[in-house]
């Protein structure tokens, strides 16, 4: 079944992920120019801007779990699905700046630098625009064994992120909370492999 | 909806008021979800006839009192505020109701009072919001008698000219228009006057960040974001920002309240 499925995948192309990337963003658009974002639009961009960001980050974070779990191969789609994590985080962040702050740029530096759920997401943009300028092929050649090393911070950069989320309301709201758990989990399931307890997951070894 | 009327007021802005869409559609009282359109969706549940408000402790006259003997149609007044949430955005609102002192009085203060205290209806079944435990409810509320006494405090009981519609507080809520809207609390039912400080719903959840006077101030952070600046609701994706001014720019009326003390310990 699974084998199925992955000769299945490997037709398929990988501009199809872009092309469901671009999925949300189109919705967005035409949902902010029908009128029917409701109330106060400027929220509802910034905010639905940031959550598909985060999707798409456990989605990236999901790939390697899934193929040793499961042996599902999507890793040819890793790298479109990292980027477009990060094209909806820098949406997000000129959201912010352009609608929300109005480029108050003097309340936004106080703000960047004081507010803790500010400085979580500026934290966690600074390092995924790293991830992002270096996944290329170029930068993998020449950065070699670095190249691992710098890309685990994708982990500090996804809970970062599910912080900034959580950190930003009045309450504890249950879905961000679910979604830092699943965050926190496979950080966990990596560790568990890296500890050396691969062993748990009977096929670890031989898909990995 | 039913038809409501209210005299004019002086201490009306001439500010342009939100649409009746914005009003309405855009509302928190966690009671019904935390989600900004949750109240206008769910609030259909909340029975408010027949509803009556009990007011007791240090009264004359302790007892329930009916919405329409506190707030009679012929006494109602209209009176355009600005509300400012503690989430840095705002409304301008033409609210219909009467001055919280003159319910108040209705009840006969005793002279030992110092306190108000407000509490929402706790009704999981009407208010499915409060199935889960995000607030310790029932949503509780309080102002210094000055406070409750000053003219500009009202109870409403409409807006825009009709009967309050329930994801706003129906059908009886208050409104304190130079604090930070959480204070306004929403569906009251419980009304006691007190000689101690009274808890608040979020000064008992997060002390740190939400204080029993919450006025607004431009120049008292919360400490997870600033209090500088607010975004008008209605203005469109490139409304931009506007100064937040010192009690929501009632200062003229309130300041005198709090003479001498030092609001950024007293926040």
């Amino acid at each position: 079944m699974v084998q199925h499925l992955n000769r299945w995948l490997r037709h398929v192309p990988v501009w199809a992920v872009w092309l469901l990337g671009l999925v949300p963003l189109g919705l967005l658009v035409w949902d902010a120019l029908q009128g029917h974002l409701g109330v106060d639009p400027v929220r509802d961009i910034e905010h639905r801007l940031g959550r598909t960001a985060i999707y798409f980050l456990l989605a990236t974070l999901t790939v390697t779990p899934l193929l040793r779990l499961t042996r599902l191969n999507l890793m040819r789609f890793r790298q479109a699905l990292g980027l477009i994590c990060f094209a909806y985080v820098a949406c997000h962040l000129v959201a912010w700046v352009v609608f929300d702050m109005a480029f108050l740029w003097a309340q936004m530096l106080k703000d960047v630098v004081k507010r803790p759920y500010l400085v979580f997401g500026m934290l966690a943009f600074a390092m995924l625009l790293a991830l992002a300028l270096t996944s290329n092929r170029f930068s993998i050649r020449r950065m070699g064994a670095g190249w691992r090393k710098l890309h685990r911070l994708v982990y500090p950069a996804a809970i970062l992120a599910g912080v900034h989320w959580l950190w930003a309301l009045k309450v504890w709201e249950s879905w961000p909370l679910t979604i830092l758990g699943t965050i926190l989990l496979l950080l966990f399931l990596r560790l568990l492999r890296k500890w050396g307890w691969s062993g748990v997951f009977g096929v670890v070894r031989r898909a990995g | 909806a039913l038809g409501l009327g209210g005299a004019p007021s002086a201490f009306s802005t001439d500010e342009a008021v939100n649409s009746l869409e914005d009003i309405t559609h855009y509302n928190n009282f966690y009671e019904f979800g935390t989600g900004k359109s949750d109240p206008a969706q769910y609030s259909g549940s909340l029975k408010t006839s027949p509803w009556s408000v009990t007011i007791d402790g240090m009264v004359d006259r302790p007892g329930n009192y009916g919405v329409e003997d506190l707030a009679p149609e012929s006494a109602l007044e209209e009176r355009i505020y600005r509300l400012r949430c503690v989430e840095a955005w705002s409304m301008v609102i033409p609210w219909l109701g009467v001055p919280l002192a003159g319910a108040l009085d209705k009840a006969g203060v005793q002279p030992g009072a110092k306190f108000v205290a407000f509490r929402t209806l706790h009704d999981p079944e009407q208010m499915p919001g409060q199935r889960s435990r995000i607030l310790d409810w029932p949503y509780r509320e309080g102002l210094r008698l000055d406070e409750a006494m000053h003219p500009l405090t009202i109870l409403a009981t409409g807006l825009y000219g009709r009967v309050l519609p329930n994801q706003n507080g129906a059908p009886i809520r208050l409104v304190v228009p130079w604090k930070y809207g959480f204070k306004s609390i929403k569906s009251v039912v419980g009304i006691t006057l007190t000689d101690t400080q009274p808890q608040c719903s979020w000064q008992m959840m997060q002390p740190g960040e939400y204080g029993f006077y919450a006025n607004v101030n431009p120049q008292v952070d919360h400490p997870r974001w600033s209090q500088a600046t607010e975004r008008r609701i209605g203005k469109g994706l490139f409304g931009g920002r506007q100064d937040t001014l010192m009690f929501n720019g009632y200062g003229d009326q309130v300041a005198g309240l709090y003479a001498g003390m030092d609001l950024a310990k007293h926040y």
